[in-house]
């Protein structure tokens, strides 16, 4: 983008943000689409689906709530899984803390509201020291209104993409976490060794029902995170 | 809109919320230690890894074909720096053309 003098450099961040929450937009078509879809489908009305998306902006959480709601669960248990669902967001803001740059308490709770997988993925692995809070914003902003827009749109439209078209759609967001990570694990052994370790554990996780989901992810990056620091601490004190 | 389903929105809204923004507001880098620090710092690339297996071979019930294909283009696009629209794009554009020729 060529830099114009006029433009503040707030607003030139906020653009620069929604550049790269294109990606994410494209990605979140789909599963939002198949949420509206779905929501129609669990006798939910529209305001209720579209209320949803606004509100939580959370995807997995909002599709086991549909499935929940269908299968007669209580409000109560239905809570409770999405918070244990989103548990891994804290490792998220904390993570995306160290990165931002200082504002207003005020601030960083609006643009935290829009922390996602996806989100925080793009803003975490950007080559930039320190990422501005209307870059974040700006980020932010264009995944949720491409999530809480074709939610709508899914609702309303009441049928599925052509099913060639939703078979490839269903890999949009793997790719881009695959973009994002390939150009820094290019520079960076220990990107490998991060990303490889999780995503094995993951993987074991994954087998053993009660850690399927939320618990296994946050487990997974967790020792993944710690054990590799600690174990290069050691091997450097060792040389 | 039904009462107790407006409920269980907000409810699902509070505790998603609150798990973004805590950290953001309340943790303070300055007087977080070092080596925390350092841990913070590979979260994001182990939760990628985490994130992307074994969601990415599930992305189809029939095969897992469908998720390797698309994992090796958008390997294959990203390593050769392609923008990242670009990569999500010729992954989709890759598993499309799979899933139509029935392989």
């Amino acid at each position: 983008m060529i830099p114009i003098p006029a433009i503040s450099a707030a607003n030139h961040d906020f653009k620069r943000g929604i550049q790269a929450g294109l990606s994410i937009a494209i990605g979140y078509l789909p599963i939002a689409f198949t949420y509206g879809l779905l929501a129609k489908s669990s006798g939910l009305s529209l305001l209720e689906t579209v209320g949803m998306s606004i509100i939580v902006f959370a995807g997995a959480s909002q599709y086991i709530a549909l499935s929940m709601i269908a299968a007669g669960t209580g409000a109560f248990e239905i809570i409770i899984t999405a918070f244990i669902m989103n548990i891994r967001h804290l490792l998220m803001s904390a993570s995306l803390n160290e990165k931002m740059e200082e504002d207003t308490k005020w601030r960083k709770a609006v643009y935290g509201f829009l922390i996602t997988d996806e989100t925080f993925s793009v803003a975490a692995t950007r080559t930039e020291r320190k990422l501005a809070s209307s870059f974040m914003l700006g980020l932010g902003l264009t995944a949720y209104g491409s999530w809480v827009i074709n939610s709508g749109i899914g609702y309303l439209i009441g049928a599925g993409l052509p099913e060639t078209i939703q078979a490839g759609m269903a890999v949009a967001l793997y790719a881009m976490f695959i973009g994002l990570l390939v150009p820094s694990a290019k520079k960076s052994s220990k990107v490998i060794l991060l990303a490889g370790t999780a995503a094995l554990l993951n993987s074991l996780f994954s087998l053993y029902e009660p850690l399927s989901g939320g618990w296994g992810i946050i487990l997974s990056t967790i020792i993944s995170a710690a054990g590799i620091e600690f174990l290069m601490k050691e091997e450097a004190h060792g040389n | 809109m039904e009462t107790n389903l407006l409920w269980m929105i907000a409810g699902m809204g509070v505790v998603t919320y609150l798990p973004r923004v805590l950290p953001l507001i309340a943790l303070d880098t300055a007087i977080i230690p070092q080596k925390w620090q350092s841990i913070l710092k590979n979260v994001p690339f182990a939760i990628l890894g985490a994130l992307i297996f074994p969601g990415i071979l599930h992305i189809n019930e029939g095969s897992m074909w469908y998720g390797i294909v698309g994992a090796g283009i958008a390997l294959l696009s990203s390593w050769l720096n392609w923008n990242i629209i670009l990569v999500v794009l010729s992954s989709v554009l890759a598993v499309s053309l799979f899933s139509f020729l029935g392989l």
